[in-house]
Formats: C-alpha cells, sequence, structure tokens
C-alpha cells in the first residue's frame, strides 16, 4: 500500500516495521513529529524525556534489555545527548539502537546550524542520511538491522526538508521474529571503566573499517553513471536538487555518510572527468574525499551556510536562471506571540523596568521582537538561568539588579534546574522568572514532566514547579498572574531589588491547549471608539488581534480596533487603557 | 525533466489551513496516478508568520522544493503573502488569489500600511489572474471557514487532476461532519 508521508512520518514507520519496542525524544523543530506519530503503533512504548540526555540513555537502557530502541531530537539536542553518545560507540548494543538528529540548515527554527554529520565521525557511530520519506523508511529499518548485526548505535541524519517535505511511500510490514527483551548480564563490555574500555576502543575503530569496505557494496550507496564529463558525490536532500538542476550528470548517491565507502568513491572518481562533491554545510564529504588523494571541487562553489536550493545549485554551475519578477518591498510578517498569550505581559513589564533579560529558548522568545523588545541574549536550552549568574559576578551592584532570566517550564525542566541550583549555591543575586505554560509550546504543544500528561495521554504526575525550586533552597518563590499588569510589574521589580536569589513563576497555561479544564477563553473585548482618544498606548503589547485603523485623512490620527474573531478576552490590554476605552463585550 | 512536472505554490499566513489545502492537492495527485511531493517549513511560521507550501507532481519528482521562477500555479490565501511570493512563479503562470487582507504586526501597529492596490500589480504581471471572495462564497456555502475549499476547487479546474480524485482527497482528510459544506465550497470553486 502506498501513503504520502513527511519524512518524520516514514521514519516513525520504519520504527514500526523494524520491529522498534521504545521510542524516546524531546521535542524539537524539526524532528518533533517523529515521536507524534510512533505513539499510532501501540507496539512502541513512545514516551517525552525531560531532555534529549534522558531520551537517549532511556533508550539505550532498553537496548541494553533486549529490545529496539529509537531516540529522536534535533541538531542541538545531540550537544545535550553527546555525553552518553560518545560511550555508547564503546559499549554496542544489545536490541539495535537508532538515533535521529534533525539538522535545521538555514537555520529555520534553530539557533545554529551544526552539521550532525561531524557528531557521527567524532562519536564513531556509522550514519545513514535518507534523501525522502521512501528512504526515511527504509533507512530506519534497515540502520536497526545493521546497528545489531555491528553491535554500534546507529545515527540517521534528517534535515528540515527530509523531516517536514512529504512523498510517496510503499509501506511494508512490522518484522515479527526478533527474540523476546530479557536481562542478561555482560558488564566487561557495558561497564565502561578504563579497564574495559581500553578493550572496547579498539573494536570500535576495526568495526568502522569493516563497514567501510562492507557500504561500498550496500545498495544504499549507489553509483549511477549517466553523461561520464561530471561526477557529482551527494546524499541526503542534495541528491534531489543534483538530480533536478543536473539531470545528465553521474552520482554517487551515499545512503551512509559515516564511514564513507573509500574503495566506492575511488571507482566513481576514476570513471568520470571532473569530481564535485555536492552537500549542505561543512564539508563533510569533501574533506575526506581530498584526504584519500582525490581531488574534488565542492565548497568553492557551494555555501558553507544555509540550505541549498535548486536556484542556488544552478548559481554553483553558473546554469541560467528563469527570468523571474523581481521581489518586491513589503511590510514583512514575523511570527507573533498568539492573541491572549500569557507571556506578553511580562515582557510589557520587563521593558518598563529597563531588566537586562537572560532569555531562553521557548515561544517567549519572540519577547525579543518589537515592541515588546525584552530580551538581550539567547544562546540554548537552559541557558538563561547559568548567564544570569555570570552576569551578575562582574557588573555594579546597581546592575546586578537590572538581571532578571526568562524561562518556560519546560526548557526549566530540560536543563535549568541545574542552573538554578548553582544560583542559589552560589548566591546570585539574579531573579529567574519561571514562564510556566503548562506545555512545551513552540514545538506545538507538547506535554511535559509538568504538565500532568504523558505523551499517549495518559494522566501522570505533574511536577510541581514552586516546590522544586523551594528544594534546591531557593526563599524567594512568588507565583503570579501574568495577565495582571501591576502585580506582574510590581513584584518583578520588587525581587529585582532584593539582594537574593528570587524565582518569580507565572500560572496562566498556553492559549493553545486544546484540553477543556485548561485554557478558557473569556469575553471578547471591543474599543468604544467614542472613548478611543487615538493614544496608541494599547499598541504597545503588541497584539494581533488589536489593529490600528488611520484616520484616513492623512494625519497620523486614528483609533485602535479589537478583531473579535482573535480576541481571547486576557484583559490586558483593557489594563493599558486610560481613558476605559476597552472593556467586555457582554 | 522539470517540464513534465506540476509546481503548485500555496502561501499564507500561518493559522490559515493552508497545510491542510496542501495535503489534499497532494493526496489527489497521488490518487490520480502522480509521483508527488511537498515541502513547507512548519515550526515558527505557525505563529502568525508567512507561510509557503510546495506541491510537485508528475512521473517522477525529484526536488520537493519548487525551483525558484518555475511555479506555474501559485495559490494566494492572502493578497500580501500572494505578491511576496510571486517571484516563485514562471512567466505567464497562473495566480488563484483570495481576495483577503491579513494585517502584519507593523501594520497593525500603525508604523507601516498595507500595500494597496495589489490585485492589480498581480494582474499587470499575470495576466491569468483569478481573484477570489472566498470568505463570502464560503459563507454562501455554509461555513466562511471553507473558504480553503472553494479556492482549492478554483485551482482543481486549472489541474490536470480529475474530478473525482479531489473528492476522494476530500472525503479522506476533512473530518466528516464539515465534508457537507466542504463539497459544496469546492464545487463553486470549480465553477469560477
Amino acid at each position: 500500500m502506498k501513503e504520502i508521508l513527511s519524512g518524520n512520518e516514514a521514519i516513525a514507520r520504519g520504527a514500526y516495521e523494524a520491529g522498534c519496542l521504545v521510542a524516546c525524544a524531546y521535542p524539537g523543530t524539526p524532528s518533533t513529529e517523529i515521536l507524534e506519530n510512533t505513539i499510532k503503533y501501540k507496539e512502541i512504548d513512545s514516551s517525552w524525556a525531560p531532555n534529549e540526555k534522558v531520551a537517549l540513555e532511556v533508550a539505550i537502557g532498553a537496548s541494553f534489555g533486549g529490545g529496539r530502541a529509537l531516540c529522536t531530537m534535533k541538531h542541538v539536542g545531540v550537544n545535550v545527548a553527546a555525553d552518553p553518545l560518545f560511550t555508547l560507540s564503546y559499549t554496542g548494543v544489545r536490541g539495535g539502537l537508532v538515533l535521529v538528529a534533525a539538522d535545521d540548515p538555514e537555520m529555520h527554527s534553530s539557533q545554529n546550524e551544526q552539521d550532525s554529520r561531524n557528531y557521527a565521525k567524532f562519536a564513531k557511530v556509522p550514519m545513514l542520511e535518507p534523501s525522502d520519506s521512501q528512504e526515511c523508511k527504509e533507512f530506519t529499518r534497515l540502520a536497526f538491522e545493521l546497528s545489531e548485526q555491528y553491535d554500534t548505535p546507529f545515527m540517521l541524519r534528517s534535515s528540515t526538508r527530509i523531516s517536514h517535505g512529504k512523498s510517496v511511500v510503499e509501506l511494508g510490514e512490522r518484522v515479527t521474529d526478533l527474540p523476546l527483551p530479557k536481562l542478561e548480564k555482560n558488564p566487561a563490555k557495558l561497564v565502561m571503566l578504563p579497564g574495559n574500555a581500553r578493550v572496547r576502543h579498539p573494536l570500535v575503530e576495526q568495526n568502522l573499517v569493516n563497514l567501510s569496505k562492507a557500504a561500498a557494496k550496500m545498495p544504499l550507496n549507489r553509483l549511477e553513471l549517466r553523461d561520464t564529463k561530471i561526477g557529482i558525490i551527494t546524499a541526503g536532500i542534495c541528491y534531489q536538487y543534483v538530480r533536478e538542476v543536473l539531470p545528465h550528470a553521474s552520482t554517487l548517491k551515499l545512503g551512509m555518510v559515516h564511514p564513507l565507502p573509500h574503495d566506492l568513491i575511488r571507482e566513481f572518481a576514476s570513471k568520470v572527468d571532473k569530481l564535485y562533491v555536492i552537500e549542505e554545510l561543512d564539508p563533510f564529504i569533501e574533506d575526506q574525499v581530498k584526504a584519500i588523494g582525490i581531488a574534488a571541487t565542492g565548497k568553492e562553489i557551494i555555501s558553507l551556510c544555509g540550505e541549498l536550493t535548486p536556484g542556488r545549485l544552478r548559481d554553483a554551475f553558473g546554469l541560467p536562471q528563469p527570468a523571474g519578477i523581481p521581489v518586491e518591498k513589503m511590510p514583512g510578517r514575523p511570527p507573533n506571540m498568539c492573541p491572549g498569550c500569557p507571556h506578553r505581559g511580562v515582557f510589557f513589564a520587563l521593558n518598563q523596568l529597563k531588566a537586562y533579560v537572560t532569555g531562553d529558548i521557548g515561544c517567549y522568545t519572540l519577547g525579543f521582537m518589537p515592541p515588546l523588545s525584552a530580551m538581550d541574549t539567547c544562546v540554548c536550552m537552559g541557558a538563561s538561568i547559568g548567564m544570569a549568574t555570570g552576569v551578575t559576578k562582574v557588573v555594579s551592584a546597581e546592575e546586578k539588579k537590572k538581571v532578571v532570566a526568562v524561562i518556560g517550564d519546560s526548557t526549566f525542566l530540560h536543563t535549568g534546574i541545574n542552573g538554578l541550583m548553582d544560583m542559589v549555591y552560589n548566591n546570585s543575586p539574579a531573579t529567574v522568572i519561571i514562564l510556566d505554560n503548562s506545555i512545551t509550546g513552540m514545538t506545538g504543544r507538547q506535554d511535559n514532566p509538568a504538565s500532568g500528561f504523558t505523551l499517549m495521554d495518559q494522566p501522570t504526575n505533574a511536577v510541581q514547579i514552586p516546590l522544586l525550586c523551594k528544594a534546591l533552597g531557593v526563599k524567594n518563590i512568588r507565583v503570579i498572574n501574568p495577565l495582571d499588569l501591576e502585580e506582574t510589574k510590581r513584584v518583578i521589580a520588587e525581587e529585582m531589588e532584593r539582594p537574593e536569589t528570587s524565582v518569580i513563576i507565572t500560572n496562566k497555561p498556553c492559549v493553545l491547549i486544546k484540553r477543556d479544564d485548561v485554557f478558557q477563553k473569556g469575553p471578547v473585548y471591543a474599543v468604544d471608539a467614542d472613548k478611543c482618544t487615538g493614544c496608541r498606548a494599547c499598541l504597545k503589547i503588541g497584539c494581533p488581534a488589536i489593529e490600528w485603523c488611520p484616520a484616513g485623512d492623512g494625519s497620523k490620527k486614528g483609533k485602535a480596533r479589537i478583531d473579535p474573531l482573535l480576541c481571547t478576552g486576557c484583559d490586558v490590554c483593557r489594563q493599558l487603557c486610560k481613558f476605559d476605552a476597552i472593556g467586555s463585550v457582554k | 525533466m522539470s517540464h513534465q512536472i506540476t509546481n503548485v505554490l500555496l502561501v499564507g499566513v500561518g493559522g490559515q489551513g493552508i497545510l491542510l489545502a496542501s495535503e489534499i492537492l497532494s493526496e489527489a495527485a497521488m490518487l490520480a496516478g502522480f509521483d508527488v511531493k511537498k515541502s513547507e517549513i512548519h515550526g515558527m511560521s505557525q505563529r502568525g508568520g508567512s507561510v509557503v507550501s510546495h506541491v510537485r507532481y508528475g512521473t517522477e519528482v525529484f526536488s520537493p522544493i519548487v525551483p525558484e521562477g518555475e511555479g506555474d500555479i501559485l495559490f494566494g490565501f492572502e493578497l500580501m503573502e500572494t505578491v511576496r511570493a510571486l517571484p516563485l512563479l514562471k512567466p505567464g503562470g497562473t495566480v488563484v488569489a483570495n481576495d483577503l487582507q491579513i494585517s502584519p504586526p507593523s501594520v497593525l501597529m500603525g508604523q507601516e500600511t498595507y500595500p494597496m492596490g495589489l490585485a492589480e500589480r498581480i494582474k499587470a504581471q499575470f495576466a491569468d489572474l483569478l481573484l477570489v471572495d472566498g470568505q463570502k462564497m464560503a459563507t454562501d456555502a455554509g461555513n466562511v471557514r471553507a473558504a480553503n475549499t472553494v479556492l482549492l476547487g478554483a485551482v482543481s479546474k486549472r489541474l490536470d487532476i480529475a474530478e473525482k480524485f479531489w473528492l476522494n482527497a476530500l472525503e479522506k482528510m476533512v473530518p466528516a461532519k464539515a465534508l457537507d459544506v466542504n463539497l459544496r465550497a469546492f464545487r463553486m470553486g470549480r465553477e469560477l
């Protein structure tokens, strides 16, 4: 049977067909939907972990217990999971283990565009790279088999265009002849003390040599001879662009990008006049091709930055571009916090208080955007708290008061707890605001350990964030209603003044949570045009439901209007109006 | 190769239902026996930002994104986003656009104005423009939220996929309780 599947749906399907028993992840664009699809298969125990390191450790445990396990994350998630990953290559596996790293060239929704292939080489883990949804399914399945055959974890590299692209997939059946998991002790292989690890390391190196030789004959590495004037080594999505733009060129299409099939590369190079390597981001394949003494052109013509597109590839080869019309200059349409978003009032207050805000990763990173403009740093998951501690170590006593870290509930549980522990331990006077909206919002409303539900939608324990902060030793913990602007600003100002660590926790849920008893829409608000003086105070919160309507006489005058279809009745704009012009529509 | 491929671009604002419309189009093309690829960016674009979805079908499709300047049909859910995507279209391409303006943040805040005369600007460059009052027609069909389906009906008439495959795709992808309204909206669009 055929279906149109996204790369992520196809990876989930591949795991299912491979007999995978456990799937674990922390959400991250563009990888999130893999686990949101493994839950369709009741044979797979799918769960969200608090972070990628825990997710990988759960998968490793499942593998050591004898079951096949899938772990998925976005590229930067591998940084968090790197610690177990680098030793997992030494222990090897029992049940097959596949780690999906989804890269984001062009940074559609990421803070950097690191190339995960380097992790495969660095951690000495073999890596497959599919180029469409059919290959996502097949390679996932194959990675499980090879993982057990070669006693090593396998990585599968995706990218935004692969994960979120859709194409036709032929479905298969789930394997049924796998041994049932049961405990089996093997400490010499699984306890990585120096004595044991010294035995394992040479085996890992030999394994990679064996795989490189075997890969030359694997069908996933495919030599396609057409016109031999130009030969192109490529993999993943770039293969599709090469076939689109240079249909007559010969290609060596690599399905395994680590270790590389040196013999096959030499054979291909010998058959073509001029050799190119076409890859996004780093010269990962190119450098290795050159290292075995083969001349090739790559990064001289393909940028190290951003994603490839058919047009950019045409440019690289000096091919003519179709005569499209020029791009028009028009107002941009950046993403924005939703109407009624509980983060809005907090950033409005931080702006007014002129705080120095160390930010973090989530919807609230949009607090950077005008008119809120209240975020000064954003580096990685959980960084806000440690960075606030660091800033207060160097600035004057007066400036220390300005330092506020903001972090969401899911990000706090991901890697913020250690930062707060340090803040208390080392007596930082900074203020931390935990924007608890009861969900992992930015990636599309995933549950987390504080939301009270599992990925399988089962009720479960909800971490009590105030109690957790108390246990870490925070003496000043305030819970506020972020939709009450006066309270929000007053409490933040008080805690900024306080010369010791304090935590403020907001208590309103994300407006997008679908569960009945979580977010309640209030009565819709409207502007009384007779009372509106056109002062624009309500525009300062940047709510998408509030529109400035110019008077139309060429002057700067006008009035505000509220779109009743967008308004959630959060009441924040009413509190800004000095003329009592905004009220709920009964 | 690309001359055998039909390239459709669906553009608009996050939350307008663009992804569902492109799913229905992809499904219909697959049912009609074509190879299909589709690509778009999720993530940040969901928060009211610009959305561009690419759907390509034909005998064998390689790139999931439409090569720049090779779009055959631009399916615009919002006027400014339609104009923004015109450079992706080939000369002489077809535009089916919803006659709808959604103000971006800078316009909502009164810092910029929504550009005027966009339909005329499209028409000046692409003679084959169909401007549809999707909101009004969907209201006539029974639900304003079916505006996308009216437009999809209009687009369907301009693609080489038989009607039965569209209807099969709609039946598969649209929730049962909304199906009647959507089938009505789709047929109204096909008559444009």
